[in-house]
C-alpha cells in the first residue's frame, strides 16, 4: 500500500480533477478552434489551416477524456453510474456530438467538392460547441444538486429529465464553459497561424477572454448570494469501509464557501480564475503567444479548481436526498483498487506527458495557406 | 421489479454498438502492424515504394480508424448510462482495466497517430518507423486491457461479494491480469484483426492485379499480405478460443450450447460437425459427429468429460437453491444484524448469491420463490442453443475458407507468380467481408453465450440495467443507429473512392491514374 483509504482517496480527487483539467487544457483548445471554424476561417485554404493547426493533436487530446471517464468508472463507480445514468438525455446528446469530431477531421479534406467540406465544417462546429456547454451545464448543477437517491442495494435513482437541467445558473456556466474554451482556442490559433488569420484570432482572445472573467465574476457572485451550499454534519471514519447511505448532509447558506473560508489561501484560485483572462489577453495583444497560451491554460485550470474547492467534499450533491450526496470520502473503490490504480498512474503519467510534450514540439511552428497549398494530398 | 422492455432494449443497444465497433477495430489491429512491416522494408531496403505503401495503406487506415475512435466513446459511456447497476456492482475490478486501457494504451496510440500522418518531413525516417510501430503496439495494448476486461466478465476471477458496500471488489490484481480466458481470447481476438488487415490488404491487391494497375506496387502488398495472413490465420485457428471454455461456469454452458451437447458422453466427447439444433425437444436431428474431437479441443485431454446441458441444469438448480439462502443472509446483513453467525453462513453461501439473483425477475423477494419459478430460473441459465451453434460453425467455416486463401496466396507469391492465378486473385477480393464475418459471429458465441449474466455467475443481465424508461432508450437507440448508418454510408464511400483511386491519391506522380495519358499515348 502506498497510503491509507483516507488519503488514497484524496489523492483520487486529485488525479480524476486533475485528468479534467488536462481534458479542458487539451481538448479544449481543439474544441475552441472548431467553434471558430465557421468565422474565422475566411477561404477553404485558412479553414484548412485552422484544422491543421490541431491537425496532428485532437485525437491524442480527446484521450484525457476517455481515461477520466475510464478513471472515474474505476476510483468513483457509484459517481460514474449515477450521474451517467442520470443525465441519460444530456449524454447521448453529447455522445452524438462527440461522434462528428474524429470523421469531420479525418474526412473534411479528402473530398475537393464545396458542399461536402462546408457540411463538415458545420459538423466540427457541432462536435466542438456542444461538448463544452453540456460540460459546463453539468457542473452548474452540481451546485444545485442532482435529483438522485439510493435503494437499500445502492440501485441509483433519477427523478428528472433533460430540462430539468436548464434552469439559469448552469446554463450560465455552460455559456462560460464554451467562451472559456473558446478564449483558449483562440490563443492556440494566434499561436499557430500567421498573417490575417493571428490577428482575427487575436480580437477573438480579447473578446472571450473579457466574457470568461466577466461570466466567471458573475458565477461567483451569484454562489456567495443566492445559492445554498451543501455541508457534511456527521460523516462515517473516512479509514472505514464506504457507505454512501451513513453520514447525514443538511444544506446551508454559504455552504460552498467554507472551503474559502477555512484555507483563505485558496481564494488565489478563483482570483487567476478572474485575472488571468486579461493577463492572456494583454499578451496576445502584444504577440507573446506562447507565454499567452500557458496563462489561458493556467486560466482554464483555476476556474474548474474554483468549482472543485467549492464542492469539496462532494462530488455529486443529492437534492432529493442531501443524505445520499456522492462525496469524496464515501463514493470511491476498495483501497486495494485506489492503490493499483495510483501505482499505474505513478508510472504511466510521466511517460504520458513525455511523449505528448515530444510530439508537440515535433509538430511546432506556423502553419500558412502555403503549406496546405504545397501539402494538399497529405494534410487535413 | 425491473421493466423487461428496458432489458431488452438496453441488451440491444449494446449489441448493435459493440457489433458495429468492431467493424473498425479487427481492421486497425491488423493494418497497423501491416503498416509497420511496410515502414520497416522501406527504411530497410530505402525503396521509395515502400513508403508509398505505407502512406497508401496508412489513408485507408485512416478513413477506418476514424469510426473506430468515434464508436469507442459509445461503448465506454454505456456501461455507465445503460448499465449503471452494472457499473457500480463491479466498477471496483471492472473499471481497472478500462482505465488502464487509456492511460497505457490508447494515449500512446492517439497521440503518436498524429505524427504517424504530419510527421512525414518533421521525424527522421527511424523516428518515425518508430512511431509507427508504437501506433500498432498501443493498439494493440489496448486490445488487451479491453479483453482483459471482457474476459472478467467472463470468468470473474480474483474479486468477491461484499455486502457492507453491496459490490464485487477486486482482491487479486494478478489473477484478474493472467485470467486464463482472457489471455485466450485476447490471442484469439488480436490473431483475428491481423487476418482482417491482411485479407483486406490482400483483396485490394488482388483488385490492382486484375486490373493491371500499379503492379509492383500491389505485389509486393500482395506478397506481404499474404505472409502475414498465413501465419495468423494459423494463429486464430491453432489458438482458437474454445481452450478457454473449461474454465468457469459460464463458459462451460456456452460451450455445451455451443456445440448442442444435451446430455454429458463420455470422454473424450464427440464433435458435432453440423446438424439441426431444436431446443424445444433438446435435441440435434440430423448430427453429423466427429469421434473424440470435442473433448481434446475443450478440455485438452482425453478423460475430462464435456459436461451437457441436462447435468449443467441439475447443477445450476443447485446453485440457485443455495442462492436463495446467500440472499436471505444478505438481507438480514443489510438490515443490521451483522453477528458473527450470520456472516458466517453468509460466508458459506456467497459464492451463489448471482444464482439466487436470477429469481429477482419473477420474485422480486427471491427466498420464497416457488418451484415453478425455480425451474424458470434453471431454464434461463442455458442460452439458446441455435444462435450459438450456427455463429459458431458460420465462424469456423470462414476461418478455414481462408486460411485456405491466404496459403494459396503465399505459395502463389514465394513462386513469383501472384499475377498468374486470375481465379485466386478473384477468390482474394471475394473474400474481403469473410474476416468481418468471422468475427462478428465469434463475438455473437461470447456475448450471446454468456447470457443470461452480464457478469458469469455473479451478476444476471436483467438486474444490471440503469434505472431508465424503454423509452429513453428507444430513443437513443434511434439517433444512434441514424448517425452510425449516415457515418457507415460515408465511410464506405471514401473507402471504396479511395482503394479505386490507389496509390494515385497521394499525388506523388508516380502511379497509375496520373500517368494514365502518358500510358495510353504509348500504347497507341
Amino acid at each position: 500500500m502506498i497510503a491509507d483509504y483516507e488519503t488514497l482517496k484524496l489523492i483520487w480527487w486529485v488525479l480524476v480533477g486533475g485528468l479534467l483539467i488536462g481534458f479542458a487544457i487539451t481538448d479544449g483548445f481543439d474544441m475552441g478552434v472548431g467553434a471558430l471554424l465557421p468565422f474565422l476561417g475566411r477561404s477553404d485554404s485558412e479553414r484548412r489551416v485552422m484544422i491543421n493547426s490541431v491537425g496532428p493533436h485532437w485525437e491524442g487530446n480527446q484521450v484525457w477524456f476517455i481515461t477520466a471517464g475510464g478513471a472515474l468508472f474505476a476510483a468513483w463507480p457509484l459517481v460514474y453510474a449515477s450521474a451517467f445514468s442520470g443525465l441519460y438525455t444530456a449524454l447521448v446528446i453529447t455522445l452524438l456530438a462527440l461522434f462528428l469530431r474524429p470523421v469531420g477531421f479525418d474526412y473534411r479534406s479528402k473530398m475537393d467538392s464545396t458542399r461536402w467540406r462546408s457540411n463538415w465544417d458545420w459538423a466540427l462546429f457541432a462536435g466542438s460547441v456542444v461538448p463544452p456547454i453540456i460540460f459546463g451545464v453539468a457542473f452548474g448543477n452540481l451546485f444545485l444538486g442532482l435529483p438522485f437517491a439510493f435503494d437499500e442495494f445502492l440501485r441509483p435513482r433519477y427523478e428528472g429529465g433533460l430540462f430539468g437541467l436548464l434552469t439559469p445558473f448552469p446554463l450560465l456556466c455552460g455559456v462560460l464553459s464554451l467562451t472559456m474554451l473558446v478564449m483558449h482556442g483562440s490563443v492556440w490559433l494566434s499561436l499557430k497561424t500567421e498573417g490575417a488569420l493571428r490577428q482575427r484570432s487575436g480580437r477573438v482572445t480579447v473578446l472571450t477572454a473579457a466574457l470568461t472573467a466577466m461570466l466567471f465574476g458573475i458565477g461567483g457572485l451569484w454562489i456567495v448570494l443566492g445559492i445554498d451550499g451543501y455541508a457534511v454534519l456527521a460523516m462515517p471514519d473516512p479509514n472505514g469501509v464506504i457507505n454512501p447511505l451513513a453520514k447525514s448532509v443538511r444544506m446551508v447558506e454559504g455552504g460552498w464557501l467554507q472551503n474559502f473560508a477555512h484555507m483563505p489561501a485558496l481564494v488565489t484560485v478563483p482570483l487567476l480564475g478572474l485575472v488571468l483572462p486579461f493577463v492572456t489577453a494583454l499578451l496576445v495583444v502584444k504577440r507573446h503567444e506562447g507565454l499567452a497560451f500557458i496563462t489561458s491554460s493556467v486560466a482554464v485550470a483555476s476556474i474548474i479548481a474554483t468549482a472543485g474547492i467549492g464542492l469539496f467534499p462532494f462530488v455529486m450533491p443529492s437534492s432529493l436526498n442531501p443524505d445520499h450526496s456522492l462525496t469524496v470520502w464515501d463514493a470511491t473503490s476498495s483501497a486495494l483498487t485506489l492503490n493499483i490504480m495510483l501505482m499505474v498512474a505513478c508510472v504511466f503519467v510521466p511517460l504520458v506527458l513525455g511523449y505528448t510534450v515530444w510530439s508537440y514540439a515535433r509538430m511546432w511552428g506556423r502553419i500558412s495557406t502555403d503549406h496546405i497549398e504545397q501539402h494538399s494530398h497529405s494534410l487535413y | 421489479m425491473i421493466d423487461a422492455d428496458l432489458v431488452e432494449v438496453s441488451r440491444l443497444q449494446f449489441a448493435l454498438t459493440a457489433l458495429f465497433h468492431f467493424i473498425f477495430v479487427p481492421l486497425t489491429l491488423g493494418l497497423s502492424f501491416l503498416l509497420a512491416i511496410m515502414e520497416s522494408a522501406y527504411v530497410l531496403t530505402q525503396k521509395i515504394i515502400y513508403r508509398d505503401m505505407t502512406k497508401f495503406w496508412g489513408k485507408l487506415f485512416g478513413i477506418n480508424f476514424a469510426l473506430g475512435v468515434t464508436t469507442g466513446i459509445t461503448l465506454e459511456f454505456q456501461f455507465g448510462t445503460n448499465w449503471a447497476y452494472y457499473s457500480h456492482y463491479v466498477g471496483d475490478i471492472f473499471g481497472v482495466p478500462l482505465a488502464i486501457e487509456g492511460l497505457m494504451a490508447f494515449f500512446l496510440e492517439s497521440t503518436l497517430i498524429g505524427l504517424f500522418f504530419f510527421g512525414w518531413e518533421r521525424l527522421s525516417q527511424r523516428q518515425h518507423l518508430a512511431v509507427t510501430w508504437l501506433v500498432a503496439l498501443g493498439s494493440n495494448l489496448s486490445a488487451l486491457w479491453i479483453l482483459i476486461a471482457n474476459g472478467w466478465m467472463q470468468n470473474p476471477v480474483g474479486a468477491e461479494f461484499n455486502y457492507q458496500t453491496m459490490r464485487m471488489e477486486m482482491t487479486s490484481f494478478s489473477e484478474l491480469f493472467f485470467n486464463p480466458v482472457a489471455q485466450v481470447k485476447f490471442v484469439h481476438t488480436v490473431a483475428s484483426g491481423y487476418v482482417t488487415g491482411a485479407m483486406f490488404v490482400l483483396g485490394v491487391s488482388s483488385y490492382y492485379l486484375l486490373r493491371h494497375r500499379d503492379v509492383p506496387f500491389a505485389r509486393r502488398s500482395f506478397a506481404i499480405a499474404a505472409s502475414f495472413g498465413t501465419a495468423s490465420i494459423l494463429s486464430v485457428i491453432v489458438l482458437g478460443d474454445e481452450s478457454g471454455y473449461h474454465l468457469g461456469d459460464v463458459q462451460q454452458v456456452k460451450l455445451a450450447a455451443i456445440e448442442a451437447e444435451w446430455e454429458t458422453h463420455p470422454a473424450p466427447a464427440a464433435f458435432t460437425l453440423i446438424g439441426w439444433p431444436d431446443d424445444a425437444q433438446q435435441k440435434t436431428h440430423f448430427a453429423i459427429k466427429i469421434p473424440y474431437v470435442l473433448g481434446i479441443i475443450a478440455t485438452r485431454s482425453f478423460d475430462e468429460p464435456v459436461l451437457g446441458i441436462a447435468d449443467l441444469k441439475k447443477i445450476n438448480e443447485q446453485r440457485i437453491r443455495e442462492g436463495m439462502v446467500a440472499y436471505g443472509l444478505l438481507q438480514q446483513l443489510r438490515n443490521g444484524d451483522e453477528s458473527e453467525q450470520t456472516r458466517a453462513a453468509f460466508e458459506q453461501v456467497k459464492a451463489h448469491l448471482g444464482y439466487g439473483l436470477l429469481l429477482k425477475k419473477t420474485n422480486p423477494d427471491v427466498v420464497d420463490a416457488s418451484e415453478a419459478q425455480i425451474q424458470a430460473a434453471v431454464d434461463r441459465t442455458i442460452p439458446k442453443v441455435w444462435p450459438l451453434f450456427w455463429s459458431f460453425r458460420v465462424m469456423v467455416g470462414a476461418g478455414i475458407f481462408m486460411l485456405g486463401v491466404f496459403v494459396l496466396a503465399f505459395w502463389q507469391s514465394t513462386q513469383h507468380r501472384t499475377a498468374e492465378k486470375k481465379w485466386l486473385l478473384r477468390v482474394a477480393m471475394y473474400s474481403i467481408p469473410l474476416p468481418w464475418i468471422a468475427a462478428e459471429c465469434g463475438w455473437i458465441v461470447a456475448e450471446y453465450g454468456r447470457q443470461p449474466w452480464t457478469i458469469g455467475g455473479i451478476l444476471p443481465t436483467d438486474l444490471s440495467v440503469s434505472n431508465l424508461s424503454a423509452g429513453d432508450v428507444w430513443s437513443s437507440l434511434i439517433a444512434i443507429v441514424l448517425f452510425y448508418s449516415a457515418l457507415f454510408i460515408i465511410e464506405m464511400y471514401l473507402m471504396i473512392h479511395f482503394v479505386r483511386k490507389g496509390p494515385s491519391s497521394l499525388g506523388t506522380g508516380r502511379y497509375h491514374f496520373e500517368q494514365a495519358t502518358v500510358t495510353t499515348g504509348a500504347h497507341a
